[in-house]
């Protein structure tokens, strides 16, 4: 079976190790529908890193067909891929990475700074989007002032900014206790009961649970489930 | 479209000038190459521009159109006779010839004494065209010339030495054991003609100026060797040349080295081409230091570049192209060496404006000097900060957000 919005077909992820090959992902296949919340749900070393890039199209697998919104991702340029980055796909890291020169307005306005959205439209949907994750008093904040949890909600509202299909989160709760990870995963949630696709790579089955779907990913390959994790 | 890359451009310069800002101490020490590069340039060539434009100035108050005549002469005829003068003086392009000797004698008056009183024989043409000269009393005129009479000029060193406390004018002095009368006092300051002081500057007591018939006797001789040639029109001096030389060559019978003419306006054409080439071997030496500024541009770009790689991987996932990675940095680097330019050039003009309050060069601002400054410092910018620019966009967004 494949759909239009989200389907992985045996991707395959090498790297060269000084001369030695090296073999991440090994074939994985992965079918997402519209409206999931998917766990993948790994330990470290796992290649669940390589695949949220791939996944990101911040890297291309060595073999393999990925097609996301009826687009293969393998024909595209580095323009093209910067497009759909910047459309289609929501990222949201452990680490936050808000750049701390900006404040909060300033850092969710980056990514439609890239889309080309004007100033002034910019400005408004950064403030509905701070809105939105509960920051409306912290829009000027700098990261520094900020909780690591309302960090965490300044970038998840940066990565709505563009109002992506996709939300890409990679150990999102990491760098957070787990009480304001509750609150991130409530959040969550919330964005996926609005219909918000949502793709969250995690090494935490209890923070997996949240999901509407977990896969297993273990050595390079791909289960349904949590079977093989324990 | 053209609304979009504007606004991509003006995101772009805002990010780097907070870039800039935000690492105050490491921009400044990085811009510092260039900030001495620029200021070298612009300090330099302002004076010496400053330099060469005081020099013009003093060499244009010595006479353009204005021509000495040094004659050399041979072991039978070693200078021009009265007869011969006229003979120049005839020449259609010449206005008129003034000659002048200069000799040292003893002067005495009274009880004070003095060997060494340097004196000019001039005629009245010299002090027509050297009104300046003359501070006090009359110059000399025409008729003291051709009635060889004993009357003088004295200038400041002369009144110390022989007058001192009195008025030297209507007094008398004895030159060689000649009696003179003074009619007249020298301006000092307009007294500094460059060909005197180089000659003589220094060396004797004082100067006194005496009709050049009247010099002639008190050297014992019947010639003329120095003489100054004023032209009808200083456009023409080459014309007046070749008249004045085909009567000099008919007078020394086409002998090499009996005369030399110097022009004032070719030595000024020689000078400005000689501080000219001096200029462009200093500018030249400046811009190593605009080189080594640019290094040091290029070498900040690269850390920021590894440094930020992180942020550069998170630009691209929220989806910057290339393209726009490879323009902030490049801009940074831009603004950066823009920056230093233009403290450079307010470093350059500020210790140029104080070297010419403190010497006698005249401060005049160089426009082209700025624009080169200011060009050049863009230039590097651009020249130095493109590699680390092109680094950053083709850094692999993994590669970046791995060393999270």
């Amino acid at each position: 079976m494949s759909n239009d919005f989200f389907s992985m077909r045996g991707i395959v992820k090498q790297y060269d190790m000084g001369g030695e090959i090296s073999t991440i992902l090994k074939g994985i296949d992965l079918d997402i529908e519209e409206g999931q919340f998917l766990s993948v749900l790994g330990p470290s070393g796992s290649g669940k890193s390589t695949l949220m890039n791939i996944i990101g199209c911040l890297d291309t697998p060595t073999s393999g067909t990925y097609m996301l919104h009826g687009r293969m991702i393998r024909d595209l340029d580095q323009k093209q891929l910067a497009r759909i980055r910047s459309r289609e796909i929501g990222f949201i890291f452990q680490q936050f990475q808000l750049l701390p020169r900006l404040d909060a307005l300033k850092n969710v306005e980056l990514p439609l700074v890239y889309a080309g959205v004007p100033p002034r439209e910019r400005t408004r949907r950064a403030e509905e989007m701070l809105v939105r994750v509960g920051l409306q008093d912290r829009m000027h904040h700098h990261q520094n002032q900020l909780s690591g949890g309302q960090q965490q909600r300044v970038a998840i509202a940066r990565a709505l900014a563009t109002n992506p299909t996709l939300l890409l989160a990679d150990e999102p709760t990491g760098a957070l206790d787990q009480r304001t990870g509750e609150q991130v995963m409530e959040l969550f949630q919330e964005l996926n009961a609005e219909g918000r696709t949502i793709i969250m790579i995690t090494h935490d089955l209890k923070i997996a649970r949240h999901g509407t779907r977990i896969v297993n990913i273990l050595d390079g390959e791909l289960s349904e489930g949590v079977s093989a994790y324990d | 479209m053209i609304k979009r890359k504007w606004d991509m451009f003006m995101e772009s310069v805002s990010m780097s000038v907070s870039n800039i800002v935000g690492s105050k101490m490491r921009s400044f020490l990085t811009t510092l190459g260039i900030i001495i590069g620029v200021a070298a340039i612009i300090a330099l060539m302002t004076v010496v521009q400053g330099a060469t434009d005081t020099m013009n100035a003093q060499f244009d108050a010595m006479g353009l159109g204005t021509l000495r005549i040094q004659i050399n002469g041979t072991a039978i005829k070693r200078g021009l006779t009265d007869a011969e003068l006229a003979e120049l003086e005839a020449c259609e392009h010449v206005a008129a010839v003034s000659p002048s000797l200069n000799t040292t004698v003893s002067a005495s008056r009274g009880e004070a004494w003095s060997d060494a009183i340097s004196v000019n024989g001039n005629d009245a043409v010299y002090f027509e065209h050297n009104a300046d000269l003359l501070a006090r009393g009359r110059a000399i005129h025409a008729i003291d010339v051709e009635q060889e009479l004993r009357v003088c000029l004295v200038d400041g060193g002369t009144s110390k030495t022989l007058f001192y406390g009195e008025d030297p004018v209507g007094q008398t002095l004895y030159l060689d054991g000649r009696e003179y009368t003074v009619v007249g006092t020298i301006d000092e300051d307009e007294d500094a003609s460059l060909f005197s002081q180089i000659l003589f500057g220094g060396s004797t007591d004082g100067t006194v100026y005496v009709p050049y018939t009247s010099a002639k006797k008190l050297m014992g001789t019947s010639t003329v060797s120095t003489l100054e040639v004023y032209v009808t029109d200083p456009d023409l001096t080459d014309t007046a040349i070749e008249e004045m030389e085909t009567v000099l060559d008919g007078l020394f019978n086409y002998k090499d080295n009996t005369y030399t003419i110097i022009n004032m306006e070719s030595m000024t054409d020689a000078m400005n081409l000689m501080t000219s080439m001096m200029m462009s071997l200093l500018v030249g030496i400046a811009s190593i230091a605009l080189v080594v500024g640019g290094i040091g541009i290029m070498n900040m770009m690269l850390v920021t570049v590894t440094e930020r790689t992180t942020e550069i991987g998170l630009r691209k996932a929220l989806g910057a192209e290339p393209g726009q990675i490879q323009m902030q940095f490049l801009i940074e680097a831009i603004i950066l060496s823009l920056l230093g330019g233009v403290i450079g050039v307010i470093v350059g003009l500020t210790v140029s404006y104080l070297i010419c309050l403190n010497t006698d060069i005249t401060f005049s601002f160089n426009t082209f000097a700025v624009v080169l400054g200011v060009s050049f410092s863009a230039a590097v910018g651009i020249i130095f900060g493109w590699a680390p620019a092109r680094k950053a966009s083709n850094l692999n967004p993994i590669d970046a957000l791995r060393s999270m």
